[in-house]
């Protein structure tokens, strides 16, 4: 696709301007985009740094506007994590965690980022270590076999959902022998 | 030192092998970023909690294998001058910011230069894994592997409701990057890229120009990964990625018939104009050869030309980055002397064949 302001060189942005409801839509090059002002050239700068921290900073963001009443319901002081030292204020600023405590000292504060840069996740659903993990892995995979179970049920599967079954209580024995052992 | 015997030790054996769908697919890579669990990470740490994590990797890892990767060699950023350091960057083994801004950064290589552990880098580790070609799976497999190793010695942090915990909040979860490195010079001619990037956007997955400035894909290579590290398996968030780039795959093939068949004579032309000024110029800039490599390249594939081997591409857009030209030079070079070393070198590396 061609440039739609100058007609030569590709177009290799695309922006969506909504002006009073009326959406339009341009394809320019890169050169067309800072001449006619679709972009400014201060965004070259604009790091994934920047913008993360800007991404964090939309509490900040929503109480920017002095006159509204939520301007006084500032965030308490001084909520800082006790291992590393890092300040949540910092931490938005800077865009980094300082140590694996910060995720517990923040913790009500993250889903909202996590959201918005993982689409809407903010629970791990992956890879578990195989020594700390000990009965989180036999727990994952209990679910799993569960939410199979429901799902042969449904088809009407019986005799595969009852060997399905059948491996969930082994699971089930396993993590309560397992259980019994670390109390000892 | 004669260029071969320079090429030889410069790249890494494992380039100079050819992976499946490596007519496209260039290049397969498995990231994972592990933190230690009580040590503050890097941006924080003291100068010496990090001293003890780069310690804990010589003292544990280095002259050791896992499996097929022999004999870790433990190497200390502030052991290499800046002329290494940029040789290590341009192979990708190690990061810009590891070669440049850590404290107390070290790296931990494979004899075969498959796998690289960065120490300090922004996390207290940085596995990488590398594989020639489009092999996803296999690399996230191995990668799993490697990462199981590391944990019998290392209590990595990791949290239950967030997973593996890492500075940056885009990393947490999985801490896992999958990219593959693609040559698109028949999309990018028919400029669908500028449509396709887009929607591949939409779907999760980042795409950047790799030896470019910003967005812009010198020798049209781009670089694809996936974008969430949260929420998704890893086995999910691999097979996502796989399934794009196996459309890319197949669109470029298409588009690459489809000009042959309508342009055929023109695309032939460019082609082997671009072997001319390889070949022949006596000044290159990294762009212009970039070009020129990525049509050779495109001719290989094509079969308009076929006395040049198909990893000239991967090798030469390596060799001819400023660390390398300088590297065989041995000594520091102004950008006017590297156009002409970066010529000289291209046409002697072209000679190799004939």
């Amino acid at each position: 696709m061609e440039c739609q302001e100058c007609h030569e060189r590709p177009a290799s942005l695309h922006f969506t301007q909504v002006v009073n409801g009326h959406k339009t839509e341009v394809y320019v090059c890169e050169k067309c985009a800072y001449d006619k002002g679709y972009m400014s050239q201060e965004q070259d700068s604009l790091s994934l740094h920047n913008l993360l921290s800007g991404l964090f900073n939309f509490d900040s963001f929503q109480l920017s506007d002095s006159k509204s009443p939520s301007a006084s319901h500032r965030e308490p002081q001084s909520l800082k994590c006790g291992h590393c030292g890092l300040t949540y204020d910092e931490f938005k600023r800077v865009g980094k965690f300082g140590c694996a405590n910060c995720y517990k000292t923040f913790d009500e504060r993250l889903n909202p980022i996590f959201r918005r840069v993982h689409s809407g996740n903010t629970i791990h659903n992956g890879k578990v270590p195989k020594r700390k993990g000990g009965q989180l892995h036999v727990q994952r995979e209990m679910d799993q076999k569960r939410s199979e179970l429901q799902a042969l049920i449904h088809q009407e599967e019986f005799e595969e959902a009852a060997k399905v079954r059948d491996q969930i209580r082994t699971l089930e024995r396993q993590l309560d022998s397992e259980q019994r052992e670390g109390d000892q | 030192m004669s260029l071969e015997q320079f090429m030889n030790e410069a790249i890494s054996p494992w380039l100079k092998e050819e992976g499946p769908d490596s007519d496209i697919v260039m290049s397969s890579r498995i990231r994972l970023a592990r933190n230690f669990d009580h040590i503050p990470f890097p941006i924080l740490a003291g100068q010496e909690e990090l001293e003890q994590v780069v310690e804990f990797f010589k003292e544990e890892y280095e002259d050791h294998s896992f499996g097929p990767y022999k004999d870790f060699e433990f190497i200390h950023m502030s052991k290499l001058n800046p002329t290494e350091k940029r040789v290590l960057v341009e192979k990708h083994l190690i990061s810009p910011h590891l070669s440049d801004h850590a404290k107390n950064g070290a790296t931990l290589i494979s004899q075969n230069e498959q796998v690289s552990v960065m120490v300090n880098e922004e996390d207290h580790i940085r596995v990488q894994l590398y594989f020639p070609g489009f092999q996803l799976e296999k690399a996230l497999e191995q990668a799993s592997d490697f990462d199981d190793w590391l944990e019998e010695k290392i209590n990595f942090a990791f949290d239950e409701k967030r997973g593996y915990l890492t500075s940056c909040p885009t990393n947490v979860g999985t801490g896992l990057r999958a990219s593959v490195m693609m040559h698109l010079p028949a999309l990018t001619m028919t400029q669908q890229m500028s449509r396709l990037i887009p929607a591949i956007n939409q779907l999760g997955l980042v795409v950047r120009g790799i030896y470019g400035e910003g967005s812009e894909a010198i020798g049209n290579i781009f670089q694809i990964s996936n974008q969430i590290t949260l929420g998704k398996s890893e086995k999910d968030i691999v097979d996502d990625l796989k399934s794009v780039v196996e459309q890319l795959i197949e669109q470029e093939r298409n588009a690459r018939q489809q000009i042959v068949q309508q342009n055929g004579i023109q695309l032939e032309d460019k082609i082997f104009r671009s072997y001319g000024v390889l070949a022949n110029s006596r000044i290159i800039e990294s762009k212009e050869a970039a070009k020129c490599l990525s049509d050779v390249r495109l001719g290989i594939d094509l079969g308009y030309i076929n006395s040049l081997s198909k990893t000239i591409l991967n090798e030469l857009m390596i060799l001819t980055q400023p660390g390398f030209l300088q590297q065989y030079a041995q000594q520091n070079l102004s950008p006017d002397e590297r156009d002409v070393r970066r010529a000289a070198l291209i046409r002697e590396r072209l000679n190799l064949e004939i």
